[in-house]
C-alpha cells in the first residue's frame, strides 16, 4: 500500500532533555522522522523542550513547539494545529508515555487524531510486565520465572516461590530501568524493593528469577502493514545478563551463535512482534540464552525506536527511523528502496562484513560516593561505536574513541595495575571490564578462569588473549627489527601507533608515536577506507560512509573539490553532549553553503552528525589523533574546524599546528591562550578588565600560599577541562589541601589554578561571534543560581532579568575588547561574575558552547551556522542578526540524581546535569522562574 | 587469525584474470580450484560448507570472523564438506561453544579442505561484482603466483559442468516417518534439512540418486515428486533429470522443485536457464510472493537462473520474484501440478520465512490424494 492520503498533518513528540537512558539518539531518530515525513509531503508539527536538538531546527518541521513535554502542552498544540495523526515512537519512553496517558483519557479519539507507528494496546502490553508475561506464555515464548509485587510482603512471598536470592527487581514504567537491579543479599532486598515500589508510577515491581551470566542479545525489527518483518541487526552483549544493555559492551553482529541458535532468536522475535498488535513501525527485542544450550528467554520488547536501533542503524548503515516512519504512513517494505544502495530493496536484512563494538561512557568521577558496579539500571551517560574488520581492531578503536586517555585496550604507557586490583575489578561488572580482562591475560590468567569469573563468552576472551599475544610479541621487538608482516598484523588488530611505540620501547630505547608513524608509512602501511553499505559489497552503494582498516583496497575516492574536515565531539558525557553535535551538524551545513565539501569525523552513534546523509563524507572513526591524521592525509582538506567539537576536538589543536595543518577561525595559539590563565590575565590587565585574583599552583604548598594571598573561599580548577571537571570550592586550608591532592591524582600533568571565589556574585554567560571587525552578541544570559554553580547546572535567563543597563553595557564592551584583543574569528564565550555592580571576567572560551543551540532556538538566529561561516571567511554584515525573542527564554538544567540514590544533590563548580530544556516565559510570576529563584542558594556546595 | 605467530603456512589465492592475494593457509595443505563465489551469511558457515550445491566452488565468506563456534554434527547438511576451498578474512582457531565437537580447523583438515585466511575478502567481492564470476585456485604448496593464475585459467568452467552425480547418493534410500504420504525425492545434492522438513511433516521418502532407475521410481508409486537442489550447470543435468521430471508429470501427482530441481522443471517446459553475472548467495535475499504480496527473507545459493525474458505464460506463471533484481524466484506450472522455487525454503543456514512452501506441497499431495 502506498502512502496514506487520509492524513496530511502529523504531530511528532520528542524526548525532551537528555537524561541517563534517553539521550541524543532520539534527536537522531526524530530528525530522520521529520525529514522522512517532509519528503513525503506531510506537514510536520513537533513538540520538544530540548533546544539542543537538530529536530527542533526550523528546517525540520512546519511548526515547532519548544514547550514542556506534558499532556497539557500537547493538548494546547493539538487544539491549535489540529493534526490528523501523532507519531509517538521517535521520542523514547517519554513520548510513548505521554501518548499513552492521552490515550487513556480518550483524548486522541475525541480529537480525531490517529496514532501511527505503534498501537497503544501494544504499549500497554509491553509496559505491563504481567500482561507481557501472559502474552508470551500464550504464544509459547519462554520467560524468566517471575511475579509482580505490590508490596514488600508480596515481594517476600515471591522470593520464597522462586527459591531464594539472588533475584532481580524491575519496577514497572520507569526509564532506563530506574530503580531496578539484582539483589544478592537479604539486607539489600528490603531497601531495593521499597525503592522500586516508590519509583514506579503505578507502585509495582516485578520480582524475577536471576539469569545472571546468561548470554544477552538484542534484535532490531521493522514491520509493515502487510505484517512483513525484517531484522535489521542482531547485537550480542559482551557483558552477560546482569548489566543493563545500555551499560554493556555490545558487538554486532552476533559472534558466538550458530545459525540454528540465531534462527531461534529470529523466529521468537518475529513471533513476539506480530503478537503485540498490528502496527507498522520499529521494535526492539531483548533475549537471554543459556550458555551451552538452546534455551532462550525473552526479556522485553519495546515497540519504538531506541538507543539500540540508533546503534543498529549506524552499525549497518540501514536508517531504521527513516524507514520506520515511512512504514507508519502506510508504505510497505517492498515498496521502498534501500536508501544506501538505491539499487536494492529496503525489505531485506543487512549483511555486514566488519565488526562493530559499542562501549558505554560513564561519568562516575562527577559524583562522589557513587556505586560504580554495573547493574540492571543504566548509569552510562554516553557511548562510542567503532568499526573494524575484526573484533580486536574494533575493540582497540573503541578504546581510542572513549577519550579516557587511552591509546587502545591497554599497552599505552599507563601503569599496569597489580594482580590483586585486577582480580577485584573482575569479580563484579565494572565499566572497564575489557581492559581488566586484558590485564588478567598479561598476568597469564587462562580463558577458562576468566570465563568462570566474568561469564563473558570465551570467544571474546580468546580474541583479547590474541591481542595480548600480539603485545607480548611486539614487546620483544624494536623499531628497526619489527618486520612489515608483524607490523601489519598489529595494525590490523587495531593497535595505535601510541601503543606500538610503548611496546617497542619496552626492550630498548624509547620510541615515540611519530617515529612509529614514520616507520609505518615508510613500510607502506597506511589505512584503507571501506564503505558501510548494508550489503557486504554485494551491491554497489553510493553512500559516503566509511571506516578505516588495514586492507589492500581503498574505497574512499577523494574528489578535487575544496574540503573542510570537521571534528565531532565524541561520546556524550556530562559537560559535552548533544549541544556540540548540534553545532557539528550546523558546521557541516555552513561549510556546504560556503561551497566546501564537508568531511565529518565522529564516533558517537547517537548523533545526527553521523547520519549517512548529513556530511558529504562521513568517517565513523575515533576522534583520536592518529585516526584523524590518517583521514586528513587521505582527504587533504584545506583545513580543519575544531571549535564545534568541544574539548575532544580542541585537544588535538596543538598537534594540528605542529603538523602545519590549517585550523579555520581563531588562530590556535589564541584559543590556547584562553586556557593559559597567566597569559589570559595579562591580556585582561592590558585591557583594564577586572578578574578575580588568582594564582597558578603545582602543589599543595603553592596552593595555600595563593589562597592566603587572595583570601578564602577559593576556587580550585585544573586547566584544559570541560564541565568544570575536578573543580571545587574550598573555604579552609585543610579542605584546599585535600582537593589539591585529589587533582594531582587525576590530572598530574597540568598546573592548576586557585581563584578567589566571588561569594554571592551573579554569574553571566555571554556567547558571541566576532569577524575581526564586528561583534555579534548571540545572547547575554543571567544565571539564577549564584556564581560558583557551574554554568551548565545553572538556570539561565535570556535576556538578563536584573542587571543594570550599565552592567550590560560594560559586559558588551568587555566582550568586544576581548574578542578584538584575542584575534577571535568565530565564536567567543565569556563568563562574567557581577558583584556590587562591578563586572569580573571568569573565563573565556573561543569555541561553541553548550548555550549556542539554546540561543539559536530562543532568538531564531542560526547562531552555530553564523559562527562557522565567519570562521570560513564570511562577514557578519551578510547576516540578518535580528532576534525574534519576545520576553524571556529560560534554560533549565536536568540532573541524574534519581539514577544515583546514594549521591546527594548538591551543585558546585563541577557540572552534574545531563541535559536541559528551554522554556519561554512572559513574566516573573511564572513558576519556571519563581521556583529556581526561591531555591537558588539551596544546593550550592563545594 | 588466532593465536598470534600462527603455525599457519603461507598461501596464495590466484584468480583467472591474473589477480593474486597472499594469506595464510587454513585447513589442509594443498592446492584446490573452482569457481570463486561469495556468501553474505553472517552465521551458518558449517551448513554452507556442507551444502552440496556448492560442490566444486571456492567459497569466500564476506563475514570476516569464521570458525567462532566450532563445528557440531547437527549443523552438517551432507555427509562431507562440499566446497572446493575456503577464503576468509579472519579465521578462529579457537572457538567457543560447549556443544561443539571441535574446531573448524580440525574439521576442515579432516575433510581435506584447502583454505586461505587473512585476505581482503571485501576487495575480492567488489572485484567479482564488477568483473563477474571467475575461477580461482588456492594453494599452500605451490607458492608461484604465475603458475597458479595459469591453473585458474585452465580450471573447468562452471558452464556446461555436470556435478550432481558427484554428490548424489550412490543408491536409493528410504527414510520413514509416521505420516501417510510417500514422496519420491531426486537427490542432485540434497540438503539434510530438506529431508528433515519432509519428515517433520509426516512424509516417508524414497530418495533416488541423480541417475535414478525409472523402473524403481515407477515401482515406488509416490504421492508426490520432489526435485532437489544441487551443483553445476542444470543444462548438463538434463539428460538424466528431465526424463524423471517428465515421468513425474505424467503421473498427475504434484511436483515440487528447489534450486536445481526448479531449474530442471523449467527446462522441461522449454524455459531456458542461463548463467548469472554474479549469483545470489546469502541468507538475506528478499523474495516477494506475487500472489500474497508478502515478502520472505530467504536463503539463496545459485549461479544460474530461469531466464525471466523467456517465460511462456501458457506454461508457467511466476509466483515469486527477487525484490532486489526482479529475477524469477518461483514458478507454478500450468500444464501439470507443480511448483518450484529457486531459493531455499529449508533454510539452514538462514531464515525460516519460507517453510510454508513445504506445507503447500503437502496440501497439494493431500488434495490429489482425496
Amino acid at each position: 500500500m502506498p502512502r496514506r492520503d487520509d492524513i496530511s498533518k502529523i504531530l511528532i513528540i520528542g524526548s525532551g532533555p537528555i537524561v541517563i537512558g534517553q539521550a541524543c539518539e532520539f534527536d537522531y531518530s526524530g530528525t530522520q522522522a521529520c525529514r522522512s515525513l517532509s519528503e513525503e509531503g506531510y506537514k510536520v508539527v513537533l513538540i520538544n523542550s530540548n533546544p539542543a536538538t537538530i529536530m527542533t531546527d526550523p528546517m525540520m518541521a512546519d511548526s515547532i513547539y519548544l514547550k514542556p513535554l506534558t499532556t497539557a502542552s500537547i493538548k494546547e498544540i493539538v487544539e491549535i494545529e489540529k493534526p490528523d495523526a501523532v507519531l509517538p515512537t521517535m521520542g523514547g519512553q517519554t513520548a510513548l508515555n505521554l501518548a499513552r496517558d492521552l490515550q487513556h483519557e480518550g483524548y486522541w479519539t475525541k480529537m480525531g487524531v490517529k496514532i501511527i507507528g505503534v498501537n497503544m494496546d501494544a504499549v500497554d502490553i509491553t509496559e505491563d510486565r504481567q500482561l507481557f508475561r501472559d502474552l508470551m506464555e500464550k504464544i509459547g515464548i519462554e520467560q524468566c520465572k517471575s511475579r509482580t509485587a505490590h508490596s514488600l510482603l508480596d515481594a517476600k512471598e515471591i522470593v520464597e516461590e522462586l527459591g531464594g536470592l539472588p533475584i532481580v527487581i524491575r519496577p514497572s514504567f520507569t526509564l532506563g530501568g530506574s530503580g531496578g537491579g539484582i539483589v544478592w543479599s537479604e539486607d539489600q532486598f528490603e531497601r531495593k524493593v521499597l525503592r522500586g515500589l516508590e519509583m514506579s508510577p503505578v507502585h509495582q515491581v516485578l520480582i524475577e528469577e536471576s539469569i545472571f551470566g546468561w548470554k544477552e542479545f538484542e534484535l532490531e525489527l521493522l514491520r509493515d502493514d502487510n505484517n512483513n518483518v525484517v531484522i535489521v541487526c542482531p547485537i550480542e552483549n559482551l557483558d552477560p545478563m546482569g548489566v543493563h544493555t545500555g551499560d554493556s559492551v555490545t558487538v554486532a553482529p552476533t559472534q558466538t551463535l550458530t545459525d540454528k541458535q540465531y534462527q531461534i532468536l529470529r523466529d521468537a522475535a518475529i513471533k513476539m512482534m506480530r503478537s503485540i498488535g498490528d502496527f507498522a513501525g520499529g521494535c526492539n527485542v531483548q533475549f537471554a540464552m543459556e550458555p551451552g544450550s538452546d534455551r532462550l528467554v525473552a526479556i522485553e520488547i519495546n515497540p519504538r525506536v531506541s538507543r539500540s536501533s540508533a546503534l543498529a542503524s549506524k552499525a549497518t548503515g540501514y536508517p531504521i527511523a527513516k524507514i520506520a516512519t515511512k512504514l507508519a504512513v502506510g508504505y510497505t517494505l517492498d515498496e521502498l528502496p534501500n536508501p544506501i544502495t538505491q539499487v536494492s530493496s529496503a525489505c531485506f536484512e543487512p549483511s555486514i562484513d566488519y565488526v562493530v563494538v559499542k562501549i558505554p561512557r560513564f561519568n562516575f568521577d562527577k559524583f562522589s560516593g557513587i556505586d560504580e558496579e554495573l547493574t540492571t539500571q543504566m548509569k552510562a551517560v554516553g557511548e562510542v561505536m567503532s568499526i573494524g574488520r575484526t573484533f580486536p581492531e574494533a575493540l582497540n578503536k573503541a578504546w581510542q574513541s572513549l577519550e579516557v586517555g587511552r591509546g587502545g585496550l591497554g599497552a599505552d604507557g599507563y601503569s599496569e595495575p597489580d594482580r590483586k586490583l585486577v582480580r577485584e575489578r573482575l569479580l563484579k561488572p565494572f565499566w572497564d571490564r575489557t581492559l581488566q580482562i586484558r590485564n588478567a591475560f598479561k598476568f597469564g590468567t587462562s580463558v577458562e578462569e576468566l570465563a568462570d569469573i566474568t561469564k563473558v563468552d570465551p570467544w571474546f576472551l580468546q580474541q583479547i588473549r590474541y591481542m595480548v599475544s600480539l603485545e607480548n610479541r611486539t614487546e620483544g621487538q624494536s623499531l628497526d627489527s619489527i618486520s612489515k608482516e608483524d607490523f601489519l598484523e598489529v595494525k590490523r588488530a587495531g593497535f595505535s601507533d601510541v601503543q606500538i611505540a610503548w611496546l617497542l620501547s619496552k626492550s630498548g630505547e624509547k620510541v615515540t608515536e611519530n617515529e612509529v608513524r614514520d616507520k609505518r608509512i615508510s613500510l607502506g602501511l597506511k589505512p584503507s577506507f571501506k564503505m558501510v553499505d548494508t550489503c557486504a559489497a554485494e551491491f554497489p552503494a553510493e553512500t559516503p560512509y566509511y571506516y578505516s582498516t588495514y586492507e589492500t583496497e581503498n574505497e574512499s575516492i577523494v574528489t578535487d573539490k575544496k574540503k573542510v574536515m570537521i571534528l565531532g565531539s565524541g561520546p556524550n558525557r556530562i559537560g559535552q553532549g548533544i549541544e556540540f553535535d548540534y553545532s557539528c551538524v550546523h558546521a557541516v551545513l555552513a561549510a556546504q553553503e560556503m561551497g566546501f565539501e564537508a568531511i565529518m569525523v565522529n564516533c558517537n552513534p547517537e548523533t545526527v552528525s553521523t547520519d549517512f546523509d548529513i556530511a558529504n563524507k562521513l568517517y565513523f572513526e575515533p576522534v583520536y589523533w592518529e585516526r584523524v591524521l590518517d583521514i586528513f592525509e587521505h582527504e587533504k582538506p584545506e583545513g580543519v574546524i575544531l571549535q564545534v567539537g568541544g574539548q575532544t576536538a580542541l585537544k588535538l589543536g596543538k598537534r594540528f599546528v605542529e603538523s602545519g595543518i590549517k585550523i579555520f577561525g581563531t588562530e590556535f595559539e589564541r584559543i590556547d591562550l584562553a586556557e593559559d590563565r597567566g597569559e589570559f590575565s595579562k591580556l585582561l590587565k592590558r585591557l583594564n578588565i577586572p578578574f578575580p585574583e588568582y594564582g597558578t599552583a603545582r602543589n599543595g604548598d603553592d596552593a595555600i600560599t595563593i589562597a592566603d594571598r587572595v583570601g578564602y573561599p577559593v576556587l580550585i580548577r585544573p586547566s584544559y577541562v570541560l564541565g568544570g571537571q575536578g573543580m571545587r570550592i574550598a573555604v579552609r586550608e585543610d579542605e584546599l589541601r585535600r582537593y589539591v591532592e585529589k587533582i594531582l591524582l587525576t590530572h598530574p600533568e597540568n598546573d592548576f589554578l586557585i581563584d578567589k571565589y566571588l561569594d554571592k556574585a551573579i554569574e553571566v554567560d555571554v556567547d558571541s561571534v566576532y569577524d575581526g571587525e564586528q561583534l555579534h552578541i548571540a545572547g547575554i544570559m543571567q544565571h539564577i543560581e549564584p556564581a560558583g554553580v557551574h554554568s551548565g547546572d545553572s538556570t539561565a535567563v535570556l535576556p538578563p532579568y536584573s542587571l543594570s543597563k550599565l552592567v550590560i553595557e560594560t559586559i558588551e564592551n568587555y566582550q568586544e575588547k576581548i574578542a578584538e584583543e584575542m584575534g577571535i574569528i568565530g565564536f567567543l564565550n565569556v563568563q562574567y561574575a557581577v558583584k556590587n555592580e562591578e563586572v569580573f571576567v571568569l573565563e573565556a572560551n573561543p569555541r561553541t558552547t553548550r548555550t549556542i543551540p539554546f540561543l539559536a532556538k530562543a532568538t531564531e538566529r542560526p547562531e552555530a551556522k553564523i559562527g562557522v561561516k565567519v570562521m570560513l571567511g564570511a562577514k557578519l554584515k551578510e547576516f540578518d542578526l535580528e532576534s525574534k525573542l519576545k520576553n524571556w527564554a529560560i534554560k533549565e538544567p536536568v540532573f541524574p540524581f534519581d539514577k544515583f540514590p546514594e549521591v546527594k544533590k548538591e551543585l558546585g563548580p563541577e557540572m552534574k546535569s545531563t541535559g536541559e530544556s528551554i522554556y519561554f516565559m512572559d513574566n516573573f510570576d511564572d513558576e519556571h522562574f519563581r521556583k529556581p529563584y526561591e531555591f537558588k542558594n539551596l544546593y550550592l556546595s563545594k | 587469525m588466532t593465536p598470534a605467530t600462527p603455525d599457519h603456512k603461507p598461501a596464495i589465492l590466484a584468480l583467472s584474470d591474473g589477480t593474486t592475494v597472499k594469506g595464510r593457509s587454513i585447513g589442509s595443505i594443498g592446492t584446490s580450484g573452482g569457481e570463486l563465489c561469495f556468501n553474505t551469511s553472517m552465521s551458518g558457515y558449517q551448513e554452507i560448507f556442507t551444502d552440496p550445491s556448492y560442490y566444486g566452488q571456492l567459497m569466500m565468506m564476506t563475514y570476516p570472523h569464521i570458525g567462532n563456534y566450532g563445528t557440531m554434527s547437527r549443523d552438517d547438511e551432507a555427509y562431507k564438506v562440499m566446497i572446493a576451498g575456503l577464503i576468509v578474512r579472519s579465521f578462529s582457531d579457537d572457538y567457543s561453544n560447549p556443544m561443539a565437537d571441535g574446531s573448524l580447523q580440525k574439521y576442515l583438515q579432516r575433510n581435506n579442505v584447502v583454505g586461505i585466511s587473512g585476505v581482503d575478502t571485501r576487495m575480492l567481492v567488489r572485484h567479482i561484482r564488477t568483473k563477474g564470476v571467475m575461477n580461482a585456485v588456492i594453494s599452500s604448496e605451490i607458492l608461484d603466483e604465475k603458475k597458479l593464475v595459469k591453473m585458474a585459467k585452465e580450471w573447468d568452467s562452471m558452464v556446461g559442468l555436470e556435478l550432481a552425480t558427484k554428490v548424489t547418493r550412490s543408491e536409493a534410500q528410504t527414510v520413514t516417518s509416521d505420516g501417510p504420504y510417500k514422496v519420491a525425492v531426486f537427490d542432485y545434492g540434497i540438503k539434510q534439512n530438506i529431508i528433515n522438513n519432509f519428515v517433520a511433516r509426516g512424509c516417508t521418502l524414497r530418495i533416488f540418486p541423480a541417475e535414478a532407475d525409472l523402473k524403481e521410481v515407477k515401482a515406488w508409486n509416490a504421492d508426490g515428486y520432489f526435485f532437489s537442489n544441487g551443483p553445476g550447470d542444470p543444462n548438463a543435468s538434463s539428460h538424466y533429470g528431465l526424463p524423471m521430471v517428465e515421468y513425474a508429470k505424467s503421473t498427475g501427482k504434484p511436483l515440487f522443485g528447489i534450486c536445481l530441481g526448479h531449474q530442471l522443471m523449467a527446462l522441461s517446459e522449454g524455459i531456458p536457464v542461463k548463467k548469472m553475472f554474479v549469483g545470489h548467495r546469502g541468507a538475506n535475499q528478499p523474495v516477494q510472493n506475487v500472489e500474497t504480496g508478502l515478502v520472505e527473507i530467504s536463503t539463496q545459493n545459485h549461479g544460474f537462473a530461469v531466464d525471466e525474458k523467456a517465460i511462456d505464460n501458457s506454461k508457467a506463471e511466476v509466483t515469486h520474484i527477487n525484490l532486489n533484481d526482479k529475477t524469477i524466484e518461483g514458478l507454478r506450472f500450468k500444464t501439470f501440478k507443480g511448483m518450484s522455487v529457486q531459493y531455499h525454503p529449508e533454510a539452514s543456514p538462514g531464515p525460516h520465512d519460507s517453510s510454508y512452501l513445504f506445507d503447500q506441497f503437502l496440501d497439494m499431495i493431500k488434495e490429489a490424494h482425496s
